[in-house]
């Protein structure tokens, strides 16, 4: 495929013919804000936030949907630009409540921070006083408030082209479009075929579509977050855990072509099943079984106990009488140090795993 | 796993998730995929949506199903007679790949003839499925330039698993689909780190990396490794033999690591009575699971986001966990534990991290040979990766197969061992579902998803619901030869008549009470799960 | 066919027009009268498509003579057999009467309405049995498509349309061959040609028209279409609304199909074309050629961004060509009798005819197909018979929710693609909408912003939303809660509405506001500034009403009237009306006999 050459910025870029301004700027690291725009989703062109202006005929181009052409001069900062993207957030700001007090997305939500940066201070059409939508969240998933929605359309993208689900798509007109699940119910109605991989949530850039389990539970800025393996299937994917003051709160994606989840695809339990971690029920302590009763013991006294007991068996029975049930649960560290110990230590090779179950 | 490395010389998936997108076809056959595997079901949806001939058989009408340009739904256990039927029907039409058949396999020409019989109207009377529909399913399959099979227990979960899977992979090789990008038989793993636990040494039969036990060079390699005298130089028991052993008595001293037999093995009462029968019994979990009621010793574990390590994905793909918070109380790492045991028992084991126990599974396991937690922290690394400048396998077999040539197996087919009679006159099939997950004890423990989907249930096809006189939502009682199980019913049309299906993860209503742990898969000693005869009633 | 000699045709207009106005019933009284008589072998009646002056229908010619009747009603039928068919004496209370000579017209050509009218488009419309493909042939339809495939290449049938200088009757006026040239020259395995008939600007009708008065002629011109660009299979995109176009389009269809029109192998060459129906739900933003696409294809009609161009990449993503029915309508014309010859009509940058929809506060509405460059005054006056009642003339808004509102000094523009575009509007799809002045300019646009908003698709920001700030401002001032700033702010949301939005939709649909501040500025000025209505059409801005004491005869008439009894008074005594209640709703000005509430 050929290249071709344009300029941005007084910058000359060589680009290959498909990309688009957005894809040139980017290439010498020129930021070009956008809203609607996502790498791994077909282009959308609604936000209309990514304009830059062509330094020849003036008008205003969405860097994100233009293609290159040859020889192509654009400026990504000019007054014009600022006013349209300025005009533009004012406009979803009006329509938008005013609560990033409250919100969950707070310092997470790509329109707070382009309206700080743009400096919309006084927006000019106000701002919405009460919702137009009611908040839907009879699941115990997701919360769907559709009045912080800003129709990007990343969600429903996402839910139709990753997850391949079909479970929301726009409905309406004019100023009461939104997304929405058939006959505009909750996710969890009857009729959503919605499976709660929450990558709607991860891909919103508002508080439109948030976490309810995480609610209340830390602010972005404050949670620290550890990239690791899902524990789930054998798919592996890898999931980003968010931490605050040692629990986990919520579970993010990881968006790398190299992942076996290129475009950070989890499924309900790995999204939502992680709060076992810090289940009340959880051992804290060795239990020795005295009187048919456990009872807390010391490590110490378990694991003399415990060593004292295999010791006997394999002397007086040998190695073969003692059998370990390894796990497709544990690491592979463990899993290797366990069959070293059943083998080295107690001369059995008696270790499985329900691989077959 | 066993019919795999028989066919193959490796028993894995033998190619990358990420090629879903390259196949031309894609037939999923045993395997809920969007249930089980949810992100590679989207993965095939996607790609059957951008053109994929995607052909789908199942007993039941899963989700793929209805985005499948065939689905078929043959009777639980007649897959041989299916495949057979399919493969048969290849050969007829000359869609078989002749050259490749020649220059990389052997044994074609016993399997060819046994094919004969195996026309599409007999195989219609063994499965059920509709001649017509045999014969259109292994055109859509067979006519594509690289095709894939993804499955999973429902193909390995019965008496003739082990030849289920030999079926499998005589028809990728009879189509050339073997070693080739986009194409394979890719079986997927049912939890995280199954593929981890197999390979390194979590088998009766081998030692890390499928080196045989009893193969003396590979004991006596081991022996040097990990300074031993004298190691077992023999085969030892796996899961449901441990477990009938320890009914026996014949084992006495057994340690259950982060696993729930008591739910998720077959034949509840007898893995009871079994477990009860052990003198010693070491539970080490996160939770006081069914089975860890039963232990005389409970050590408590940390979890996967408590300690650092390594899982192996379904497609051989090494990749790191790391520790994101503190584990509860007094909780520890597995392998801690074992260390801690081994020195009381006078056996050296002393690692400062789970790093230096990698530094020593690369030593002595040759297909992890090139793995190191600095190159996985910025490469993808798939098995066999030799040495330090390897870059992984995305795909098996490429060239060659792991052990020359790959090879046909005869199989037939072989009725399942419970069948529908007057007395148990429904088959039901065990399985999974996408809110829960195997034995339960974690997301059963989630409170999201625990109340999203409380309750068990038993899925019962329509007719045969107004025959029972059961309504969506009633208890019901499934019982079979073994014992019975209170649920709620769920009236569906996915089932065909005659056929129930049962969720296994729930402890109060748990569908292993129900299941045939007696007779065994004879070579990968795989209960048959799928297959259980039952009645139901109404409570 | 009927091949029998009959002495006389008697037309009846059946366009949805006249059939909201009674021709059906027409017909059979008609029928029924001529079956007393036993005359059905003699004379015979045919429905046909619209004849355009929709004001006077139903409708109804009478050859040979040609003689013209308006508004007939079923018991007027009686009347005409007897007089006209069997004495042959014209019915005059039936005529058309000019309403500035007070003359009665009977022949059609002699009616202002049509004289000016140059027909290529509606050539047919009115004329013949839009349900007897034997009829259109008969006026030489289908020449063109069997001239173009045993006499020319594709590319002699694209030169001949660039030649002819035809553009696209539908929007932005894009001259026609260029973009058949791009869609023949695009790559690819397969295309298409779809029809955009999905007409939705309020008051505009003529593709409906041709649809259901002269199917044939779109069938015609996109089987050129099809040929010219290297398509094999095509769409028409017309609303559900229309049923009876789509009936009408179905029979066509199913006859040329049946006179191997369309098919496989037409006139024994190797181009094959079929050709189907695609019901729109009504959606005013399918109009819009990538949303139509998406529509087609199943999915909610949402723009896409372009490039790339349907040309490129258009349904399913194959290369497409999409034109409306009246562009597709001229192609025939152009192939049969030549560029040059079709180039003789109209302007050198505008050529041909434009059908423009009469419709607002003027005396003859309908349809009416003029050359390009005609004055708007023309148009307004000699076509249209001026303003209602003896008003006042004030402004016409052409080219619908997109175009704009042009005043009284505008009236002498010769309307062309260029001279539109120059002075505010656009040609858009030909919608005509005069005002007079008792129009509230500031309400028109609130009005027009009304409309797009609600048929917005929702997609993009300075649509969805900019739409509605726009549309709340209207409404602000038309209340009289007009401020300081909302002309400016006006003025910087419409410049951020055209210059960001994703499609023409919101592109132009500010138009309307900028047109009118342009032209009517003032107006705007008064309703925020003086707190009035120079048209005294915003109610809200409207003093309350008050009964002049002394002219009040009490005769409690106006109370009773009065639907919220804001109105007290004693008979005989002087009545007061309570300001506080008074919903100004002018029933009791109506009422009183003797004029004494006022405002």
């Amino acid at each position: 495929m050929g290249t071709i050459t344009v300029t941005i910025d007084g910058q000359q870029v060589e680009v290959d013919q498909q990309a688009t301004l957005l894809d040139a700027a980017n290439k010498v690291d020129i930021e070009i804000p956008t809203l609607c725009y996502h790498p791994d989703l077909t282009l959308h062109g609604s936000c209309r936030i990514c304009v830059v202006e062509d330094a020849e005929s003036g008008n205003l181009l969405a860097s994100c949907a233009t293609p290159v052409t040859d020889g192509m001069k654009i400026k990504t900062i000019t007054d014009k630009v600022i006013e349209a993207r300025k005009m533009n957030l004012e406009l979803l700001l009006s329509d938008h409540p005013n609560d990033c007090m409250t919100c969950e997305a707070d310092g997470a939500c790509d329109l707070q921070e382009l309206v700080y940066e743009y400096d919309v201070s006084e927006p000019s059409f106000g701002l919405m006083e009460e919702g137009k939508f009611e908040v839907k969240n009879e699941n115990p998933f997701i919360e769907f408030d559709s009045n912080k929605c800003i129709l990007c359309g990343k969600c429903v993208r996402v839910d139709n082209e990753v997850q391949c689900s079909g479970a929301i798509d726009f409905i309406e007109r004019g100023f009461s479009s939104k997304v929405a699940v058939p006959f505009d119910q909750d996710l969890g109605a009857d009729f959503s075929s919605c499976v709660f991989c929450g990558q709607c949530v991860e891909m919103c850039p508002t508080g439109a579509l948030t976490y309810k389990p995480a609610k209340g539970q830390g602010r972005e800025y404050e949670l620290e977050k550890v990239e690791t393996t899902c524990p789930y299937c054998g798919v592996g994917c890898q999931i980003e855990l968010q931490v605050k003051d040692n629990k986990i709160v919520q579970v993010g994606s990881i968006y790398d072509e190299d992942h076996p989840n290129p475009v950070g695809e989890t499924c309900v339990k790995g999204r939502f099943a992680y709060d076992f971690v810090d289940h009340p029920e959880r051992l804290t302590k060795p239990l020795i079984k005295k009187d048919g009763e456990f009872e807390e013991v010391s490590w110490d006294e378990a694991l003399d106990y415990t060593a004292q007991k295999l010791g006997k068996i394999k002397e007086e029975d040998g190695g073969e009488a003692i059998a370990g049930l390894t796990s497709a649960r544990c690491s592979n560290e463990e899993n290797y140090i366990f069959q070293k110990f059943m083998r080295g230590a107690l001369g059995t090779n008696s270790v499985d795993h329900c691989a077959r179950l | 796993m066993a019919g795999l490395a028989a066919s193959f010389g490796s028993g894995a998936m033998t190619n990358s998730i990420g090629e879903v997108e390259k196949a031309d076809a894609i037939f999923v056959t045993g395997s809920n995929t969007t249930e089980a595997h949810p992100v590679i079901g989207s993965m095939i949806k996607k790609a059957a949506r951008n053109g994929a001939n995607l052909v789908v058989a199942d007993p039941r009408e899963i989700e793929l199903s209805k985005e499948a340009d065939l689905a078929v739904q043959q009777k639980p256990g007649t897959d041989i007679a299916l495949l057979n039927g399919l493969m048969h029907v290849i050969i007829k039409e000359g869609l078989h790949d002749e050259e490749y058949i020649k220059n990389r396999t052997e044994g074609f020409e016993a399997v060819k003839e046994t094919l004969e019989e195996y026309t599409p109207e007999k195989v219609e009377e063994i499965t059920g499925v509709k001649a017509e529909d045999i014969v259109e399913l292994a055109k859509l399959y067979a006519s594509a330039d690289t095709a894939a099979i993804y499955y999973s227990m429902g193909m390995t979960q019965h008496k003739s698993g082990t030849d289920n899977v030999l079926t499998v992979a005589n028809l990728a090789m009879l189509t050339g689909n073997v070693g080739k990008e986009g194409g394979g038989v890719n079986p997927l793993r049912g939890q995280n780190n199954v593929q981890g636990a197999c390979d390194l040494g979590g088998l009766a039969t081998v030692y890390p990396g499928y080196q045989a036990v009893e193969d003396p060079e590979a004991k006596a390699k081991f022996e040097k490794a990990w300074g031993v005298d004298e190691l077992n130089p023999n085969n030892g028991l796996t899961v449901v033999e441990m477990v009938n052993a320890a009914g026996e008595g014949d084992v006495k001293g057994l340690y259950v690591l982060g696993e729930n037999p008591m739910i998720s093995d077959p034949d509840q009462h007898h893995v009871e009575e079994a477990l009860k029968a052990t003198e010693f019994l070491i539970v080490q979990d996160i939770f006081l699971t069914e089975t860890a009621e039963l232990a005389d010793v409970v050590f408590p574990a940390a979890c996967f986001a408590e300690k650092d390590g390594t899982f192996t994905n379904s497609e051989r793909r090494v990749q790191r966990i790391n520790k994101a918070v503190e584990a509860p109380g007094e909780a520890k790492a597995d392998w801690k534990v074992f260390c801690e045991l081994a020195k009381r028992l006078g056996f050296e084991m002393d690692y400062d991290s789970e790093a230096e126990i990698m530094d020593e599974i690369v030593e002595v396991t040759p297909i992890y040979g090139g793995i190191s937690y600095d190159r996985i922290a910025n490469e993808e690394l798939q098995w066999p990766c030799p040495d330090k400048d390897h870059p992984g396998t995305k795909f098996l077999h490429e060239g060659e197969f792991a052990h020359g040539k790959g090879k046909f197996h005869v199989t037939k087919h072989i009725a399942p061992i419970e069948s529908a009679d007057d007395e148990y006159p429904y088959i039901m099939m065990t399985g999974r579902m996408l809110y829960h997950f195997h034995g339960g004890s974690m997301t059963r423990r989630s409170a999201a998803v625990d109340a999203y989907e409380s309750d068990a249930y038993v899925e019962i096809n329509c007719d045969d619901a107004v025959k029972l006189d059961i309504e969506d939502g009633d208890r019901v009682k499934v019982t079979s030869r073994r014992g019975e199980v209170e649920t709620y019913a769920r009236v569906v049309d996915i089932v065909q008549e005659g056929e129930i299906f049962m969720p296994f993860h729930y402890a109060e209503s748990p569908a292993n009470r129900l299941t045939n742990g007696d007779e065994l898969d004879p070579k990968a000693k795989i209960p048959e799960l799928k297959v259980t005869a039952v009645k139901v009633e109404k409570v | 066919m009927d091949q029998s000699i009959y002495r006389s045709h008697i037309l009846i207009c059946g366009g949805t027009g006249c059939v909201s106005s009674g021709c059906k019933e027409v017909r059979s009284s008609l029928e029924e009268e001529l079956a007393e008589r036993d005359l059905v072998n003699e004379i015979k009646v045919i429905e046909t498509g619209c004849h355009g002056f929709c004001e006077k229908g139903p409708l109804m010619i009478v050859y040979p003579e040609g003689v013209f009747y308006c508004k007939v009603q079923p018991e007027d039928m009686e009347e005409v057999v007897e007089e006209h068919i069997l004495k042959g004496k014209v019915v005059e209370r039936l005529l058309y009467t000019d309403p500035t000579t007070g003359e009665n017209i009977p022949s059609y050509q002699e009616i202002d309405f049509y004289k000016k009218q140059q027909r290529t488009a509606l050539i047919n419309c009115g004329y013949i049995d839009p349900e007897e493909i034997k009829e259109y042939i008969a006026t030489g339809g289908y020449e063109a498509i069997g001239k173009a495939l045993t006499e020319m290449t594709p590319q002699e049938v694209i030169d001949e349309v660039k030649e002819s200088g035809l553009r696209g009757r539908g929007g932005g006026g894009f001259p026609t061959g260029l973009k058949w040239q791009f869609a023949s020259d695009a790559e690819g395995d397969k295309k298409y040609v779809i029809c955009n008939a999905d007409e939705g600007d309020p008051g505009a009708f003529m593709d409906r028209s041709i649809l259901e008065g002269d199917p044939h002629v779109l069938i015609e011109g996109m089987i050129l279409a099809a040929y010219a660009v290297g398509a094999d299979e095509g769409y028409v995109y017309v609303r559900a609304e229309y049923p009876l176009a789509i009936k009408r389009l179905r029979v066509a269809l199913e006859q040329a199909e049946e006179n191997g029109l369309l098919g496989e192998n037409l006139f024994g060459t190797d181009f094959s074309f079929k050709l189907r129906i695609k019901e729109g739900a009504g959606a005013f933003v399918c109009g819009e050629e990538t949303a139509l696409m998406a529509s087609i294809e199943g999915e909610r009609g949402m723009p896409r961004p372009r490039p790339p161009f349907p040309a490129e990449k258009g349904l399913w993503g194959k290369p497409t060509n999409i034109n409306n029915v009246e562009t597709y309508a001229n192609v025939p014309a152009i192939i049969k009798e030549g560029a040059e010859a079709y180039k003789q009509v109209g302007t050198e940058g505008s050529t041909g005819t434009k059908v423009f929809a009469l419709t607002g506060k003027i005396n003859n509405t309908g349809l009416a197909e003029v050359p390009m460059g005609i004055t708007m005054r023309e148009i307004i006056y000699d076509i249209g018979g001026g303003i209602n009642e003896g008003k006042e003339f004030k402004a016409v808004q052409i080219g619908g929710p997109s175009g704009g509102c042009l005043p009284e000094d505008k009236l002498d523009l010769t309307i062309d693609y260029d001279s539109l575009l120059e002075v505010g509007a656009m040609m858009g799809s030909g919608g005509l909408v005069v005002m007079d002045e008792d129009t509230c300019m500031v309400d028109v646009a609130r009005f027009f912003l009304d409309f797009t908003q609600s048929e917005s698709c929702g997609k993009c920001t300075p649509c969805r939303i900019g739409t509605k700030q726009m549309l709340d401002i209207l409404e602000r001032i038309t209340v009289g809660e007009g401020q300081e700033g909302d002309i400016e702010l006006l003025e910087r949301l419409a410049e951020n509405i055209k210059s960001t939005s994703l499609c023409g939709l919101g592109q132009t649909a500010p138009n309307p506001v900028l047109s009118t501040l342009r032209y009517f500025r003032d107006e705007y000025e008064a309703h925020i500034y003086e707190q009035t209505c120079p048209a005294g059409a915003c109610e809200e801005l409207l003093g309350a009403y008050v009964i002049d004491g002394e002219a009040c005869v009490g005769c409690t008439v106006c109370t009773e009237a009065c639907p919220v009894d804001a109105i007290a008074g004693e008979a005989k005594e002087e009545h007061l009306i309570d300001e506080d209640a008074c919903i100004a709703c002018g029933a009791c000005v109506d009422k009183c006999p003797v004029d004494a509430i006022t405002q």
